[in-house]
């Protein structure tokens, strides 16, 4: 932080001699990503799920078992590295290190698809209304409020029942009802964040409201969204396990994490392994993406060094 | 008195005609917070808005520029070029504030969006008001900072506002005012925040700039110092309404006011006898009004060393007084001039 030190005026010549060391005068994003760099658990977290991935992804097709082959002769057995079953396999015999891959890509997919889309609502409506305030704010919460009093459940089982049982309509689902409390949070930042002193001064220099609320209040707003985005992603994972659970999700032969931890935990006394691998997997994930989580947020706010 | 700073025949840039702001309060009270404000405005001139906290001069440059909060109400009007700031459609207001009419901010520590760096602040300006590319904005904002005298502005427009220092930021702050080169300029206090080293340098910056680029500036600030060095005319605001209005150089040499006077005698002297202890800093006594009770008298009576029974009573109207034609000057005062500066009458100058 040498460099703040305030250069007088007129002393123009008095140009760091240091260009190289530098640690300003580059953009924005890779003042970020230098940022986020130095942080250790975060790249640590980056390289482990980006393995979960790439295993869930391309995995399966290089072991010798798929995902619904069943087989009579090796029911239940424990993990072991002489059969290939490395994972153990569960009461028909299926093989569930390709079911823990497989289910992976489910779990992944919704995880992701499903936070973006509650960041994308939330953060959409939230600033909207906090910015917009007296009736347009009142209005828009009064369909938060509505939606909290909806049980989602309901909604899940009609939308199944009218357009069919499809990924995407899952991932809707749950999208539709985990916005609204990011809608919330972020509605309650803004309304901090717009008495600023800064949104004044943008407003005298003439910025139009949309502007003002896409340009100066969602930045600041990103580290609550990133932070709350991140404990997003397990609720909307497991969200999915419960809809599939009432068989509203993915259907058997089909699986995802919350499918198999839902089933190993049935079975956690006798055959503990069907919990313990899909669990790893889960935890691992949802640690990778919190400590990544804390990092974007560090990495973007320009006042932590 | 030779002043004629505010006889010139054109029409004037700014001119606000009874401007009042009002402020319903959650528990259904009314702050009155500015009352019945007017002044007029030329090309190239500076007016002082001074007086203490809690006066109205900050609501009054708010009010203009349309920021006030939800629950102010403004009267009144506030013509640029003619054109009634107050009544605008919000969208016709977003093409004059930060084109014709800019402003700068006390503090610019957080004035500034601390999430985004000087250069993109500063060229969202141009791209909204002069349409552009980034590129050329980019260019004109260095090419401002270096006007401003920041040092190495194209390496440092770069950065973020925490990586600046308060003075620097100020400087940032006028170079973003300055970005499409207003006709008029509001400084709400620009040199508060600052160090009072850094404050001459801001006040000389504003002063070059104005000589440059000919902007018009209001200056509303409660530093007497500040006031001498930059205004050509001066209203001194109290309790919301105005107490005396007229040139730099008559306020300061001739006060007419018993509220002017005592900002004046507030001000400490370094020039004083070092050896006489005996002048001790000098305040005027009390606190300023709140702006919710209504006052029947003059605002300041309660203050003032001077008052008689009507001042609490009857409240003074601001009336011209002095030479017709050769300067405006106002006071709102009951005390008669002669006794309020008996000086006067020896040197006759009023």
């Amino acid at each position: 932080m040498a460099l703040t030190t305030e250069v007088q005026t007129g002393d123009a010549a008095a140009v760091p001699a240091s260009t190289h060391l530098d640690p300003f005068g580059d953009s924005p994003a890779r003042h970020a990503w230098r940022r986020f760099a130095k942080n250790r658990a975060a790249l640590v977290s980056c390289v482990i799920l980006a393995l979960i991935i790439v295993a869930c992804f391309i995995g399966p097709w290089l072991l010798p078992y798929r995902f619904d082959d069943t087989d009579w002769l090796s029911i239940s057995l424990p993990p072991s590295l002489a059969n290939m079953h490395w994972f153990g396999t569960d009461e028909l015999g299926r093989d569930l290190l390709v079911r823990t891959l497989i289910g992976g890509r489910i779990s992944l997919e919704v995880g992701l698809l499903g936070t973006t889309l509650t960041v994308a609502i939330g953060v959409a409506w939230g600033a909207t209304a906090g910015y917009a305030g007296g009736k347009i704010d009142a209005a828009m919460m009064r369909v938060v409020d509505m939606m909290y009093a909806i049980p989602y459940m309901l909604i899940a089982i009609l939308m199944m029942t009218l357009f069919g049982r499809a990924f995407y309509l899952v991932v809707l689902t749950i999208s539709l009802f985990s916005w609204i409390d990011m809608a919330r949070v972020v509605r309650g930042q803004t309304l901090t964040l717009k008495k600023r002193e800064f949104i004044d001064a943008a407003r005298a220099t003439g910025v139009p409201a949309a502007r003002i609320v896409l340009q100066h209040i969602v930045p600041n707003l990103l580290g609550v969204v990133i932070i709350y985005a991140t404990v997003t992603v397990p609720g909307i994972i497991l969200t999915e396990s419960v809809l599939s659970f009432l068989g509203l999700g993915v259907q058997e032969p089909m699986t995802s994490w919350g499918v198999l931890i839902g089933d190993g935990t049935s079975k956690m006394e006798v055959r503990p392994w069907l919990l313990a691998f899909p669990g790893i997997f889960l935890v691992a994930t949802l640690y990778c993406t919190n400590y990544i989580g804390d990092a974007l947020r560090d990495a973007f706010d320009p006042k932590v060094q | 008195m030779s002043s004629t700073s505010t006889t010139s025949n054109s029409t004037p840039l700014i001119e606000v005609d009874h401007l009042a702001v009002r402020f319903t309060t959650p528990n259904g009270g009314v702050v009155e917070a500015v009352r019945d404000v007017s002044f007029t405005l030329h090309k190239g001139k500076t007016l002082g808005i001074v007086g203490e906290s809690g006066s109205g001069k900050s609501q009054t440059a708010l009010s203009m520029m349309g920021l006030l909060p939800p629950n102010g109400a403004v009267t009144g009007t506030a013509r640029y070029a003619g054109r009634d700031l107050l009544t605008l459609k919000s969208a016709e207001l977003n093409r004059i504030r930060g084109d014709r009419v800019a402003m700068i901010f006390q503090d610019p520590m957080t004035a500034l969006n601390p999430f985004l760096t000087i250069e993109r602040q500063m060229t969202e300006v141009l791209q909204l008001h002069r349409k552009m590319s980034r590129k050329q904005a980019f260019e004109k904002a260095v090419a401002m900072c270096e006007a401003v005298r920041i040092a190495d502005a194209r390496r440092r427009i770069k950065m973020y506002p925490h990586e600046f220092s308060g003075g620097m930021l100020q400087r940032v702050m006028i170079a973003m005012a300055l970005l499409c080169e207003p006709d008029v300029l509001i400084a709400d206090e620009p040199t508060t925040a600052l160090d009072v080293t850094v404050q001459a340098q801001i006040i000389e910056l504003l002063r070059d700039l104005q000589r440059d680029l000919g902007t018009a500036i209001i200056l509303i600030t409660h530093d007497m110092g500040v006031v001498a060095s930059l205004c050509d005319d001066v209203m001194v605001m109290y309790g919301g309404r105005t107490m005396e209005y007229g040139s730099a150089h008559q306020i300061f040499t001739e006060p007419t006011h018993p509220y002017t006077i005592g900002l004046l005698d507030a001000l400490p002297h370094l020039d004083q006898d070092g050896d006489s202890d005996d002048q001790p800093l000098r305040a005027i006594p009390g606190n300023p009004p709140s702006g919710g009770a209504a006052v029947l008298g003059c605002a300041f009576a309660p203050r003032c060393a001077m008052a008689q029974e009507r001042c609490a009573s009857v409240r003074p109207d601001l009336a011209g007084f002095g030479d017709e034609g050769v300067s405006q000057r106002l006071r709102a005062c009951h005390i008669p001039l002669v006794e309020l500066r008996p000086d006067l009458r020896v040197g006759g100058a009023v």
